[in-house]
C-alpha cells in the first residue's frame, strides 16, 4: 500500500495551550480512516493542521510525498485535500449553487465536460440540494447544511477528503445517508479521513482508526479491533 | 429658544469656532437673519432642485461610502485614512488638470471634446492613485497588523493614525491652503425635471456613478475574485479551505475602494471646483462613513442607498432649516437611523446579503 498522507510528531499549540503533543498518524490510499476521541482530545485540531488553518510548533506532514508545511493553506485544496470543517462552513449569504461552486474556486475547467459530470455526480449524491439550489446556504437545515458542505468538498475534486464531525448534531436518518454517501465516495475511489465523536458509526465504516486524548493518539488499530475492545467499547462507544 | 451651545448676549449674530479646519484659526463671524428656520414653503418651492442636487452629491457620497463598506466587509475595519485616498484622488485632479496646462480662475477655451478627453484623463490619473495609495496604505499600515494578530482597536487607531499623516503629508506638499479654482466645465442647465433645471454636470455625475455601482455591484456578485470577496467576508476559514487567497482578496478590496473614491474624487471637483484642500476630505469621509452606516455597513447595495438618501435629505434640510443646519440634518439622520435600526435601511452586512 502506498502512504498518501503520514503526520510524524506533530505539535501545535494555541497560544500558551499544547493543543497536539506528538501526534504521528498515517492514511494509506484509498481508505477511510477515523479519529476517535472525547472533545477537547484535539481531533479538530488535526484537522486543522491538516488543512493549514493551523501551522505547526514541530513535526513534520507529507501528502503524497510532498512536505505540506510549506505549502499555503489555501493552495492545499489544489494539492487535492478538500476540508469539511467543523460546523460545516456554509456561507450563509450564497445560493446553494454558488456555495458548491465555491469547492471548484481553484478550477480552470468550468466549461469541461468533467466539471459538468462532477456537477451532475454533487446532485446525484444529494437530490435534496438540486431542489434547493437557488436558496440561501444559510436558510438550509443542519443535514443539508451537511450534505451541502460535502458536495462542496467533491467540486474539488480531492484524492483526499477531511471530514470533521460530519454527523453533529444531526437526525438519525440523516446520519445513515451521510454515513452511506461517506462509503459511496470511498468506493469511488476517495481517501477519507473522519474524525467523529459517533465512534460506533466511525468505527463500523474505518479501515484504520485512531484514539485520541488530551492531544496524544492512545491506541490505534483496525476499525473492527477498536470496535471489539472493552477497555474502548467503555471510554467511547457507551457500551458497559 | 435655544438652550446650550449658545452665547445668550449675541443676538442676531454668533461665533462659532472652527474646530473643524485647522487652516483658519481666526473665530468667524457670521451674521444669520434667524437661528433657525422652519421654511415649508422653500422646501416646496424648491423640492425638484433639491431632489436633483441631492442625488448629484449624494452619488458622490456613495462612491466613496463603497470604499467603507467594502473593507468593513472584509475586515470589518472601518478604515478611517479612506477619507485620505479620497484627497490624494481629489490631488491627482487638479495635478492633472495643472500638468494639462489649465490654470487657476481661467475659463478655458477649448472644444468641448477635448475637455471632455481631459476630465476622463484626470478622472483616470486619480482612479489610479487613489487605488495605489489604498493598497499602500493597506500594506504599510494593516498587514503587518494582521501578520500580529493584533487586537482591533489596534487596526481602529493604526486607521486614525494614517488618517493624519497622509492629510499632513499632503500639507506639507501642497500647502495649508487651498488650492486656486479651475474649472474645466461651467455647470450649465441641461433640461428640466417638473421646473428644475438640471445641470450638464449632475447628469453626468450621477449616471456615471450609477454606472461605475453598477459595474462594483456585478464584480462582487458575478464573478469569480467577487465571489472571493465574499467568501472572505463570510466566513474567511472556510474561503482559506476553498483555495481563496485572504490576503490577495484583502488587497483587491482596497483596490477597487480606492478607484471608486479616485472616481468620486472627480466628481467632486467638477462640482466643487475650490475644493482641493488638504483636509478637504475631513467632512465629506464623515458624510460617505454616514452614508454607508445609513444602508448598512458591508452592503453594496446599502451604501448607495445611503448616500443618495443621505444626499437629499441634507438638501431638504438646508432649505426647511436654513443653510447652516445641512451637516446637522446629515448627522442627526444618522442618529436616528441608528436609534431605530441599528443595521441601517438595508440591514444585511456583505457578510449575510445575497447575491
Amino acid at each position: 500500500m502506498t502512504t498518501m498522507l503520514e503526520l510524524d510528531d506533530v505539535h501545535v499549540a494555541y497560544g500558551r495551550i499544547q493543543a497536539l503533543r506528538g501526534i504521528s498518524l498515517r492514511v494509506e490510499v484509498g481508505q477511510i480512516v477515523a479519529l476517535i476521541g472525547a472533545n477537547g482530545a484535539g481531533k479538530t485540531t488535526t484537522m486543522k493542521a491538516i488543512s493549514g488553518i493551523l501551522g505547526l510548533q514541530s513535526g513534520s506532514m507529507r501528502f503524497e510525498g510532498e512536505d505540506l508545511t510549506a505549502i499555503r493553506a489555501d493552495l492545499r485544496v489544489g494539492k487535492g485535500i478538500s476540508q469539511v470543517p467543523e460546523g460545516r462552513g456554509i456561507f450563509p449569504g450564497m445560493t446553494v449553487a454558488e456555495n458548491i461552486d465555491m469547492g471548484a474556486y481553484l478550477r480552470s475547467d468550468r466549461r469541461s465536460p468533467e466539471f459538468a459530470a462532477d456537477l451532475e455526480r454533487v446532485y446525484e449524491l444529494f437530490p435534496r440540494l438540486a431542489e434547493r439550489r437557488s436558496q440561501a446556504g444559510g436558510t438550509l437545515s443542519g443535514g443539508e447544511q451537511q450534505m451541502l458542505a460535502m458536495g462542496r468538498a467533491l467540486m474539488a475534486r480531492p484524492r483526499l477528503l477531511l471530514l470533521d464531525e460530519p454527523s453533529m448534531g444531526l437526525a438519525p436518518q440523516f446520519i445513515a445517508q451521510i454515513f452511506r454517501v461517506i462509503e459511496e465516495i470511498n468506493a469511488q475511489g476517495t481517501t477519507v479521513l473522519l474524525v467523529e465523536q459517533n465512534a460506533t458509526q466511525a468505527l463500523g465504516l474505518a479501515h484504520e482508526a485512531y484514539v485520541m486524548e488530551t492531544g496524544e493518539v492512545t491506541r490505534s488499530g483496525t476499525g473492527a479491533e477498536l470496535l471489539a475492545d472493552p477497555t474502548i467499547q467503555d471510554a467511547y462507544l457507551g457500551v458497559s | 429658544m435655544p438652550a446650550a451651545g449658545r452665547a445668550p448676549d449675541a443676538p442676531g449674530e454668533r461665533v462659532i469656532s472652527t474646530v473643524l479646519d485647522p487652516a483658519v484659526l481666526t473665530p468667524l463671524v457670521v451674521h444669520t437673519e434667524a437661528w433657525i428656520n422652519f421654511d415649508v414653503g422653500l422646501l416646496i418651492d424648491r423640492f425638484w432642485a433639491n431632489t436633483i442636487n441631492g442625488l448629484a452629491y449624494g452619488s458622490i457620497y456613495a462612491l466613496v461610502a463603497l470604499g467603507y463598506t467594502l473593507v468593513y466587509g472584509v475586515l470589518q475595519l472601518i478604515n478611517f485614512a479612506h477619507s485620505e485616498i479620497f484627497v490624494i484622488g481629489v490631488f491627482g485632479v487638479y495635478l492633472t488638470f495643472l500638468g494639462l496646462g489649465f490654470e487657476p480662475g481661467a475659463l478655458p477655451n477649448l472644444p468641448l471634446a477635448a475637455i471632455i478627453l481631459d476630465l476622463l484623463l484626470a478622472g483616470v490619473v486619480a482612479m489610479v492613485v487613489a487605488g495605489l495609495a489604498a493598497v499602500g496604505l493597506e500594506r504599510v499600515a494593516y498587514r503587518p497588523l494582521r501578520r500580529r494578530n493584533a487586537p482591533r482597536l489596534a487596526f481602529l487607531i493604526t486607521a486614525i493614525g494614517a488618517s493624519f499623516a497622509i492629510q499632513q503629508v499632503i500639507r506639507i506638499v501642497r500647502g495649508s491652503n487651498p488650492e486656486g479654482t479651475i474649472r474645466l466645465l461651467p455647470p450649465s442647465p441641461a433640461f428640466t425635471v417638473f421646473g428644475a433645471p438640471v445641470t450638464n454636470l449632475q447628469i453626468v455625475i450621477i449616471l456615471a456613478s450609477i454606472a461605475m455601482f453598477i459595474v462594483a455591484d456585478q464584480f462582487v456578485n458575478r464573478s469569480r475574485l467577487g465571489r472571493g470577496i465574499r467568501a472572505v467576508a463570510q466566513d474567511p476559514a472556510t474561503a482559506t479551505l476553498m483555495g481563496v487567497n485572504r490576503e490577495r482578496v484583502i488587497m483587491i478590496t482596497f483596490l477597487v475602494g480606492g478607484v471608486l473614491a479616485g472616481a468620486a474624487a472627480l466628481f467632486y471637483l467638477m462640482t466643487i471646483p475650490q475644493g482641493a484642500v488638504y483636509n478637504g476630505g475631513f467632512l465629506l469621509g464623515i458624510k460617505a462613513f454616514t452614508a454607508a452606516v445609513l444602508g448598512g455597513i458591508g452592503n453594496l447595495r446599502g451604501a448607495l442607498l445611503g448616500g443618495l438618501i443621505l444626499g437629499v435629505a441634507e438638501n431638504y434640510g438646508q432649505s426647511l432649516f436654513g443653510g447652516d443646519w445641512r451637516d446637522v440634518v446629515a448627522f442627526v439622520l444618522l442618529v436616528l437611523v441608528l436609534m431605530f435600526r441599528p443595521t441601517g435601511i438595508l440591514g444585511e452586512s456583505l457578510a449575510r446579503s445575497r447575491a
